[in-house]
């Protein structure tokens, strides 16, 4: 189960890196949703994977998953949604300024004139 | 008085001024002086007992695990310059009163004086290097913000950007310096460093700090070859120069000089470096002081030269130069903030500095011209004045000190430089108030009232005093500062006028006599100074601030040409190249943990997601599409939580998915449909494997971690076993989110309220431009439902919505011991909000939404935060929970935490910083031409035309 649960984090990765590498703003959002999910499932896989065995705490039972990679992986997709709602605007409001969604910019920036 | 207060309250009273600026000018001096003369009266109080040799203290510790304390100390050399640093400075805010006119904000003039003064004072009470280098930078600070105190004159910006170059790199080198030294050392302690002369003069490492350090000196100072800032510094307000310039700030340089003098000093490369760089200033500014039209211009060069004089003085290594030393620094104080405050007087009363312009004001300003004769005389080393008396003593000491076997280089230079000394010091009398009176000035001038000669005249006693009873008046205390350098009890012969006839005698008259004759042939030496070629050190230092500046941006644009694109994938080439160092030259470990069967659902859940997932990839330009299939990799990763053991996580996980994808299809709503094929297949073949090679790292990266158990005990199961026993729930990861690690989570809300804040922002600024037009003048590019407000939506979603409430409701009060919590009920309770505006339109949501949403957030910070604070007054930290349980009568047990008042600052953070950022995104939808104060489009209670049908 490992092995598929490690592909599926390594496919997750790649595909978000190809789409982060392309040159216009919606599929770089969609790359970095990908690795939104790869990296929370990385973290999440810290703690090891076992099934049947959430950290709620029962009489009688021993064995519980680590509960502390799912509250920082728990803050990390909250959070994660706060990231993408603000690119989303970003690349959205530069869309609308500039009828354009490309991420390069043509031209770099003019040298600034020196304050006297 | 404490030292910390006497080091706190210039800190402290810096805000009065800036307040009282509104009672007035009066009032605003006042409460200036008012702190200073406390601050100074704290200093005296302590003097009796540093006088007879005591040291006072004032410790506490503030981060002792780097050294790093609040540690004052003051002995003879702390109380003397204190004394020195509040004394001017009382007579400066005097002064100053008359000297800034009405338009200058006076307030802030005073404010940054004291800020100024305050952090004089904890240079020189510091008793720990850190702390000492801390309050080096705030005067490096301040005095940037002194001297460019009139901002609208360029050369005042100039001049203070300069200043704060050339000593904040000094204070740079510094830092480093001192971390050398207290490395050495092995402490930051000053008065245990000061006690390990042998260790730290046979460390390797010593000649490194000393250089380091004396950079930081010689900076501040304005030693040779930084000089340069300090004339540039003179187009400050001239209580500034004399602040500053005579008692101050480029004191800093030597009082560190002489502070560190029982470790550093004594070894040959403290003497030719400290003892060279002293004298060659001196005469360099000496020289450049005659020629100089400008009255500051004339007294900043000289202050140069006497900067150098006294570093000279304490390069010498020797008992008498440390204490000659000390003296002039006393007496440069008094005879040159004296002379500042002269040349003020001058500008102010005839609005010219510029010397050729002036002459014959004897008899027009003739307490003026009492004040600067008496203060000229002094600096040129006359007698009966105190200048004369530790210039004589400089010379006694210099005439038998030998420089690489030369017994004539030191003597001869000096009594250069003090032969120009004396030259620039006529003229200062005579260009200015002898010659006869004439009738071009630009003002006519008069004596100013007494609150602007008070201060310099108060001065001028003192050089006579000094000059005429050296023994009376500063004896004692020039002796016990002088014992505090050298950090041992010295003997010393009494400081008098007469030496009898010695060779510094005839240095002094040579260099009096030349001085006369050098102003006699003032005028042909002027036009050959003109004529000859100098480097300008302006032009110099703006050359390399230049080229520094190019060379920068150079850089910065070669590395920053805004391809995005390429950025990215250098950082992960970057980072695919360290993993890869770090595989290759760590060793791995074996497995150590068996694998799990795998079985058929997830087995299929991996299907799903992978198939999703490439998916997305290979129609990616079908924006739609690939919005659906990240909505399916959302709920196979909720589902693999799920199956995984982290119940709370898909609950989180299918809520922000709904969230998500709202969010993206309204942001798609505007945005082109389609993505276009624009990379050429060299940079897609590039971009495959790049990303194939960084989804097999960290895939494998992840199999390693996950085959392997943990390589030490982990703190979970302090988390396992504390979660009931102390936080009073048995969801162990709802537990550790409001309760062990509350401090993170309470960080968490406030970024997630920072983020939808930026979003309303940037919606904020953009509806400000032209956008808006555009937005409503839009025509969409795909068909309009025909519905734009189907009934059977709007009625369903209305049915749900206190459903859905309760749900949230139900889930957050669970959160404690079953999965959920204020993460996930806030997000149930947002999505239930959106589904209204989705249904019912933008403008019947927002009108019946009656509380802002940042008030939503901000209160939910708020609550988690008092929460978080109830705990101090139970006695313990920040965010310690209590919990306890009750038992109604007729119902069960029922358990009460405070961690639940936590939890609903996170609900209410997570619900405003949902809605707002979706708010905010909907508002580029809002269109005053749509009609939406109708809910539904179809309504059997309305005609036709929009009016309600009545039922009389």
């Amino acid at each position: 189960m490992e092995l598929l649960f490690a592909s599926a984090i390594g496919v997750l990765t790649a595909c978000g890196i190809y789409l982060i590498l392309r040159q216009r703003t919606f599929p770089v959002i969609l790359g970095l949703s990908l690795l939104s999910y790869a990296v929370n499932l990385f973290l999440f896989a810290t703690g090891r994977l076992s099934v049947g065995a959430p950290p709620i705490l029962q009489y009688g039972v021993e064995t519980y998953t680590d509960p502390l990679p799912q509250a920082l992986v728990l803050t990390a997709i909250v959070i994660s949604f706060g990231m993408t709602a603000v690119i989303v605007m970003i690349a959205l409001s530069a869309y609308l300024s500039e009828n354009d969604d490309r991420i390069d910019m043509d031209n770099p920036s003019e040298p600034a004139k020196d304050d006297a | 008085m404490s030292l910390f207060l006497i080091a706190a309250l210039p800190f402290l009273g810096a805000v009065f001024p800036a307040l009282l600026i509104r009672a007035g000018r009066n009032a605003c001096a006042s409460a200036a002086g008012a702190v200073t003369l406390l601050a100074l009266i704290g200093v005296l109080v302590n003097a009796p007992r540093v006088m007879a040799g005591g040291v006072v203290t004032a410790q506490i510790d503030w981060l002792p695990q780097l050294g790093m304390n609040l540690h004052f100390f003051m002995d003879g050399l702390g109380m003397f310059f204190a004394t020195l640093i509040l004394g001017i400075g009382l007579l400066i805010i005097i002064y100053a009163r008359y000297y800034l006119s009405r338009e200058d904000p006076m307030g802030q003039f005073y404010a940054y004086l004291l800020l100024f003064q305050g952090a004089m004072v904890g240079i020189v009470l510091s008793d720990n290097i850190l702390l000492l280098v801390v309050f080096w930078e705030l005067t490096s600070l301040s005095s940037f913000l002194l001297i460019g105190y009139w901002k609208h004159l360029p050369a005042g910006r100039q001049g203070a950007r300069m200043a704060l170059a050339v000593t904040g790199a000094g204070g740079l080198a510094l830092i480093g310096g001192m971390l050398v030294l207290g490395n050495i050392a092995g402490t930051y302690s000053l008065s245990e460093i000061l006690d390990q002369k042998e260790l730290i003069q046979s460390s390797p490492l010593y000649l490194t700090a000393l250089i380091l350090i004396l950079l930081g000196c010689f900076t501040k100072s304005a030693q040779f070859p930084f000089h340069f800032w300090l004339p540039h510094a003179m187009a400050a307000p001239t209580p500034v120069s004399a602040y500053l310039h005579s008692a101050t700030m480029v004191k800093a340089g030597l009082f560190l000089m002489a502070r560190l003098w029982p470790v550093l000093a004594g070894t040959d490369a403290w003497f030719y470096i400290v003892s060279t760089t002293g004298l060659v200033t001196m005469v360099l500014g000496a020289m450049i002081a005659l020629f100089k039209d400008d009255l500051k211009a004339l007294l900043a060069f000289s202050t140069v030269s006497h900067l150098g004089l006294i570093t000279l003085l304490l390069g010498l290594g020797t008992q008498a130069g440390a204490l000659a030393a000390v003296f002039h620094i006393l007496n440069h104080a008094t005879f040159k903030a004296a002379l500042f405050m002269s040349a003020g007087i001058i500008d102010h009363e005839t609005h010219t500095r510029d010397i050729k312009r002036l002459g014959g004001l004897r008899t027009l300003m003739p307490v003026t011209f009492v004040i600067a004769t008496i203060a000229s005389l002094s600096m040129a080393g006359i007698p009966p004045l105190n200048g004369f008396l530790s210039k004589e003593m400089m010379l006694e000491e210099i005439s038998h000190t030998t420089w690489f076997d030369s017994h004539w280089f030191f003597p001869v230079l000096a009594t250069i430089g003090a032969l120009f000394s004396a030259a620039y010091s006529f003229r200062y009398i005579g260009h200015v108030f002898l010659g006869p009176v004439r009738d071009d000035y630009p003002s006519k001038p008069h004596d100013p009232g007494a609150g602007m000669w008070i201060s310099p005249a108060f001065l001028v006693l003192l050089v006579i005093a000094i000059g005429l009873f050296p023994e009376a008046v500063a004896g004692n205390l020039v002796r016990t500062v002088t014992d505090a350098v050298m950090g041992e009890y010295g003997d010393y012969y009494p400081l008098k006028i007469w030496h009898g006839v010695t060779p510094a005698l005839y240095m002094s008259g040579i260099a009096v006599v030349g001085g006369l004759i050098l102003l006699a042939m003032h005028r042909p030496l002027d036009k050959g100074w003109i004529a000859t070629p100098r480097p300008e050190a302006k032009t110099i230092f703006d050359g390399l601030v230049g080229a520094l500046t190019r060379a920068c941006r150079g850089i910065t644009d070669t590395l920053h040409d805004g391809a995005i694109g390429r950025y990215a994938a250098i950082f992960i080439v970057f980072v695919l190249v360290l993993g890869g160092y770090a595989f290759s030259s760590g060793a791995m470990g074996p497995q150590t943990r068996p694998m799990l069967e795998i079985e058929v659902l997830p087995a299929i859940g991996w299907f799903g997601l992978v198939a999703a997932t490439l998916c997305i990839v290979a129609f990616h330009r079908n924006r739609l599409l690939s919005l659906v299939l990240i909505g399916v990799v959302g709920l196979v990763v909720t589902m693999l939580f799920n199956y995984f053991s982290a119940p709370d996580l898909a609950l989180t996980q299918l809520s922000v998915e709904v969230v998500t994808i709202v969010l993206m299809l309204l942001a798609l709503n505007f945005m082109p449909k389609t993505t276009p094929r624009e990379s050429s297949a060299g940079r897609r073949t590039r971009d495959v494997l790049i990303s194939v090679a960084a989804g097999l790292g960290v895939g494998g990266l992840i199999f390693a971690i996950m085959t392997r158990g943990f390589a030490f005990d982990t703190i979970s199961e302090f988390h396992l076993a504390n979660s009931y026993k102390g936080g009073g729930g048995d969801n162990v990861v709802n537990v550790i989110l409001v309760d062990f690690r509350g401090f993170d989570t309470f960080g968490e809300i406030i970024v997630l309220g920072i983020a939808a804040i930026v979003i309303y922002a940037i919606t904020e600024a953009i509806m400000q431009t032209s956008v808006r037009a555009r937005l409503l003048n839009r025509v969409p590019d795909q068909s309009v439902a025909g519905d734009a407000h189907p009934l059977m939506m709007v009625v369903v979603t209305r049915l749900m919505m206190p459903v859905a409430l309760m749900v949230a409701a139900y889930i957050f009060f669970r959160g404690h011991n079953l999965p959920g919590g204020g993460f996930i009920a806030g997000l149930i309770a947002a999505i239930a909000i959106i589904m209204q505006y989705m249904a019912s339109g933008f403008g019947w949501a927002a009108a019946r939404q009656h509380f802002p949403y940042h008030g939503i957030i901000g209160s939910g910070v708020l609550v988690a935060a008092v929460t978080g604070l109830g705990a101090w007054f139970n006695g313990m930290p920040f965010l310690t929970s209590a919990f306890g349980y009750i038992h109604p009568p007729g119902l069960e047990e029922f358990e009460w935490a405070t961690a639940a008042l936590f939890d609903l600052g996170v609900f209410l953070a997570v619900v405003g910083a949902v809605l707002l950022a979706l708010e905010s995104l909907s508002r580029y939808a809002w269109n005053p031409n749509i009609d939406s104060r109708h809910p539904m489009d179809i309504n059997p209670s309305r005609d036709d035309n929009g009016r309600v049908i009545r039922k009389d």
